[in-house]
């Protein structure tokens, strides 16, 4: 009996011992464990920033974020027997109620989820004085983009959630699946800037899932950094009062501050709503708007690419002088047989063909400059002197992009040697297969953004800055001081100046502003498919230039018209804060130019 | 003098007894605590608070049991084994179906659980009758009446389908070991659940084969002892049935609840959100406590409800994550040191009733012990039985409250008690 009993208290310590080598095997020599339990209760949450505001060169609000009320619900806790209360706030029938209800029990009883997207003020302001009483909802809170205004969506552009594609393609490693991401405009181009810089919470969570509480009291925390705010060069009023002026028109408006090369307005007309593109209604919105056939997407003052027309002869000018194969002052009289032309034939001097705007003196001077006569044969003359010319007109920054800081800029198009050897044959060609150049027509494609910037040239007289939207990220100021020139004598300006201010600046004339000397030249863009694009381009005033602008309205006939109209209007609101000529305001703002056949 | 060396309490058990009440109570208001703090000091809806309560219970029964004579047990073993039986019988009909279990009368508020007393019941009913004067008894014939003591509760309580619960009355073989069951028997019922357990873990044909290469073994072994060869012949072919059986019986004996469970110890990975999840999730408690545990309030697993019934049949988890190895052994060791120190008592009874009496507490208070633990770190099937004094429930404490304390109140007047 002694070892009997001595073996049941043997058996008891034996089994106690096989417990105690057991646990120690799986807590200490095991770490799995430890893991594993780590990967049940924590949760990674990403804490998305906020995206920098962008003010205007004012400092006035136009992009922010917009706080946006779901009313969330977690099925558990809802008592079913009792939807009135929450059906009377929303105004919704008890099939849609059940609808909500069903979604969000199919994803999770325990977790919650959206039962009403983007609460209006008013819903959400009677849903909050009654949260206590809806047991099983509460509000969730979310940002998207704001617009302080319906304009300038094609200088903001908007944001979306990064595609697969951009995943893919992200070499910085830094975006993550759900993050927003900047698509167009300048969310894009300052993409890096504005994002922020995203935070992490990690949180322990029960056996459902739900929240219960930070992890480590947050030691492990990051908190997101809100982006950079932008200050653009933008003025706000200016802006919203060309988009108004543009209104209904298909065109484009650029206005620049020559002295500096800041973007005052951009106007691409029509536009859309930025706001449709903010949040839930992405998707369907995008659809319409690309679907739109005047297509509010294309950022026209960039994109839209025309002949130059009249405008184009300001250039001329100034290669031929500063080539010497013309004189300010020397007489060439004309017949107006060369070429079609709406200025008389006779006698004109540098000043009254621009203020005509000569088609013939500009011919025969335009065949001064190709045809310098340097070599015996008239094609490898002309070959030479339009690669000379041709050099002159890049540096004007045509037929490349002027590096503006919004995505998609188009560069025109000024043709190569190689572009008229392949039509015409090499040393085929000469100046009479290309005089429609010398009008701004025939092959020249520029965009309203460098004819723009040809007016910050002649309001310099002989350079330009590169032009851009954006004055300063965050508190750091950008540079761009750096002055790109153009090799032309600033003597040579003024005459042509004089012509232009002459054609615009005349008490009684349309454009005239009182008390204010401006130059500017028009253009009637020859158009094969339909009515000619009416075109401006200027600046004011004529002695230290505040303004350079440019103008672009398509079918709409005479340059001095519609496009000059406008850039009056502009001009005379930037300059005097407000518009006296209330009649020219209302002729461009009814937009009724079809009316203006050549005369 | 005199008196106190007739009526004298055994001081060391009751302050086990109270450590593990304690310790088992902080365990269950830890596994309970809403981290979020606002975990009411008095509120009847934390098990923690309703677990004080009952611990008052028990004091009250420990005082009515010191009240009742000493001599009610020993006189009244049968009836007491028979009215247990009886309301066994009547569960079956009158009671209230839980879980598959068909185990609780309902009376009103009260929920009443004969299983539990028909613990006591059959160690008092068995105590009665193995110190009874039976000279002139065959060994077979009494322990056959042994058998057929704790063999009809069991049956009543599987037929009401708490596999867990019967299990604890085979506990019981011990008591008969220590009063002269053949060793050759104990052997045989170990062999019989190793080799149950292994055709759970081994595909059964490889068992067999393993059977026949022992038998062929044994035979070039014993090849001239020819009664060994009988034994080894005999054993093989009744190895080879239990095998064949064990498949019989997980399909269509077992319930469909309790075949997962059995399933679940073999590979708990398979299937983690479905039955295996409780075994899952407890080991993951457990293993991540590390040695010295995660702290007091600090365990994760079991606060955020991944270990299911984590005040009940899954405290361990608790003490395992909270306390580490280094707690969890501790209190292992203090529960060792509690059994064997009734063994001792028991041991040094006159009294043959009180022996066998004392024998039956320590087996059913360790068998609980060591499953409950074996199967919340899956090493044995989950079965769901409580942890003494540590599990949360009323039932349970009650009952090992009592079984305690009658041994103790008979332990105390063991100078009056009569030698059989």
């Amino acid at each position: 009996m002694k070892s009997r009993i001595l073996g049941i208290k043997f058996f008891v310590i034996i089994t106690i011992s096989v417990l105690s080598i057991r646990l120690f095997s799986i807590q200490i020599m095991d770490t799995d464990y430890q893991e594993i339990a780590n990967r049940n209760v924590i949760q990674q949450g990403i804490e998305y920033p906020y995206r920098g505001l962008v003010f205007d060169r004012n400092g006035k609000l136009l992009l922010y974020n917009d706080p946006v009320f779901d009313l969330m619900i977690t099925p558990k806790n809802v008592d079913l027997s009792d939807s009135l209360l929450i059906k009377k706030l929303l105004f919704i029938t008890q099939r849609e109620f059940d609808q909500a209800y069903l979604k969000a029990r199919s994803f999770s009883r325990y977790l919650p989820s959206i039962f009403y997207k983007q609460l209006s003020n008013e819903k959400f302001a009677a849903l909050q004085d009654r949260m206590r009483d809806l047991e099983g909802f509460n509000i969730n809170s979310r940002t998207t983009r704001g617009y302080a205004e319906i304009g300038l969506a094609n200088i903001l552009g908007y944001v979306g959630e990064v595609t697969q594609n951009q995943l893919n393609r992200d070499t910085t490693g830094y975006y993550k699946s759900g993050d927003n991401i900047g698509i167009t405009g300048i969310e894009k181009t300052y993409e890096k800037s504005i994002r922020g810089l995203r935070g992490v919470k990690y949180r322990n969570v029960d056996v459902q899932g739900i929240n219960m509480g930070s992890f480590e009291n947050g030691a492990y925390d990051t908190l997101p950094q809100p982006g950079q705010n932008l200050v653009l060069t933008i003025d706000g009023a200016l802006q919203k009062y060309a988009e108004r002026l543009m209104e209904g028109k298909i065109g484009s408006l650029v206005a620049i501050d020559p002295s500096s090369g800041e973007i005052l307005a951009l106007v691409s007309a029509p536009s859309y709503d930025p706001s449709l593109l903010s949040g839930r209604g992405f998707s369907q919105n995008f659809v319409t708007i690309q679907r739109d056939s005047l297509k509010p997407l294309f950022n026209r003052p960039l994109q839209a690419m025309y002949p130059p027309g009249s405008m184009f002869k300001t250039i001329q000018a100034l290669i031929a002088l500063e080539q010497d194969q013309v004189q300010a002052d020397e007489i060439i009289t004309v017949n107006g047989k060369l070429i079609g032309d709406h200025a008389p034939p006779g006698k004109y001097d540098l000043e009254r063909a621009i203020t005509k705007s000569s088609n013939n003196y500009f011919f025969k001077v335009f065949r001064r400059v190709i045809q310098q006569g340097e070599h015996l044969s008239p094609f490898i003359d002309s070959r030479m002197g339009y690669k000379k010319w041709r050099d002159y007109v890049l540096q004007f920054g045509f037929g490349k992009i002027l590096d503006i800081d919004l995505p998609n800029e188009k560069a025109g198009f000024v043709p190569s040697l190689k572009f008229y050897d392949k039509i015409y044959g090499k040393e085929r060609w000469k100046f009479s297969n290309i005089y429609s150049l010398s009008i701004g027509q025939g092959e020249l494609l520029v965009t309203p953004l460098q004819m723009a910037n040809l007016g910050v040239i002649l309001a310099n007289r002989g350079y330009y800055f590169t032009p851009h939207l954006v004055r300063k990220v965050g508190t750091e100021s950008l540079d761009f001081s750096q002055k790109s020139f153009i090799e032309i004598d600033t003597g040579h300006f003024e005459s042509i100046l004089e012509g232009m201010q002459a054609l615009v600046s005349v008490p009684g004339s349309r454009a005239y502003i009182p008390d204010l000397v401006f130059c500017g030249k028009t253009s009637t863009v020859e158009n094969p498919q339909g009515l000619d694009h009416s075109g401006f381009m200027g600046f004011a005033p004529r002695n230290n230039p505040k303004i350079a602008i440019a103008v672009y309205v398509e079918n709409a006939g005479w340059g001095a018209r519609a496009a000059l109209s406008t850039a009056s209007l502009a001009i005379e609101k930037y300059l005097n804060g407000s518009v006296k000529k209330k009649w020219l305001e209302n002729y461009v703002l009814k937009g009724d130019f079809q009316d203006a056949k050549p005369e | 003098m005199r008196s106190q060396n007739r009526y004298q309490l055994d001081t060391l058990s009751v302050v086990y007894f109270l450590s593990l009440v304690m310790l088992g109570w902080i365990n269950i208001y830890a596994a309970d605590y809403n981290l979020d703090g606002n975990t009411p000091f008095f509120d009847l809806n934390q098990s923690s608070t309703r677990q004080l309560i009952w611990i008052g219970a028990s004091f009250f029964l420990i005082a009515v049991i010191f009240i009742l004579d000493y001599r009610f047990y020993d006189s009244f073993g049968y009836v007491i084994w028979g009215v247990s039986v009886f309301f066994l019988l009547a569960v079956l009909f009158f009671g209230k179906e839980v879980a598959g279990s068909t185990s609780w009368f309902e009376i009103g508020f009260i929920k009443i659980q004969p299983s539990e007393f028909a613990k006591i019941a059959t160690a008092i009913g068995l105590a009665k009758y193995l110190s009874s004067q039976n000279v002139g008894v065959s060994y077979k014939y009494k322990l056959g009446i042994s058998a057929f003591l704790f063999s009809i509760p069991m049956g009543l309580i599987i037929m009401q389908g708490d596999l867990g619960t019967a299990m604890v009355f085979g506990s019981l073989i011990l008591v008969l070991f220590r009063e002269g069951l053949s060793a050759k028997l104990l052997f045989f019922s170990f062999y019989a659940v190793l080799l149950f357990l292994l055709t759970l873990l081994i595909d059964q044909w490889i068992l067999l084969f393993m059977v026949l290469a022992l038998f062929l073994i044994g035979l070039g072994l014993f090849i001239k002892n020819r009664k060994a060869l009988i034994f080894i012949f005999w054993l093989s072919i009744l190895s080879c049935g239990l095998i064949k059986s064990v498949d019989f019986v997980l399909n269509q004996v077992l319930k469909e609840h309790q075949q997962l469970r059995v399933m679940s110890l073999i590979n708990p990975n398979a299937d983690p959100l479905g039955i295996g999840w409780n075994v899952m999730q407890s080991k993951i408690a457990i293993g991540s406590g590390g040695f010295m545990g995660k702290g007091f309030l600090k365990g994760t697993q079991t606060k955020f409800d991944f270990v299911p019934a984590q005040t009940t049949d899954f405290i361990f988890c608790t003490v395992g994550e909270e306390q580490g190895w280094l707690g969890a052994t501790l209190i292992m060791i203090l529960f060792g040191a509690f059994f064997l120190r009734l063994l001792t008592i028991a041991e040094r009874q006159k009294s043959r009733f009180v022996r066998i009496y004392g024998y039956s507490v320590v087996s059913i208070m360790f068998f609980h012990f060591a499953i409950n633990i074996a199967m919340t770190i899956g090493l044995f099937p989950v079965i769901g039985i409580p942890l003494p004094f540590f599990s949360y429930g009323g039932s349970s404490l009650l009952t090992f409250t009592m079984l305690l304390f009658i041994l103790l109140k008979l332990d105390s007047q063991r100078m009056e008690q009569l030698e059989h």
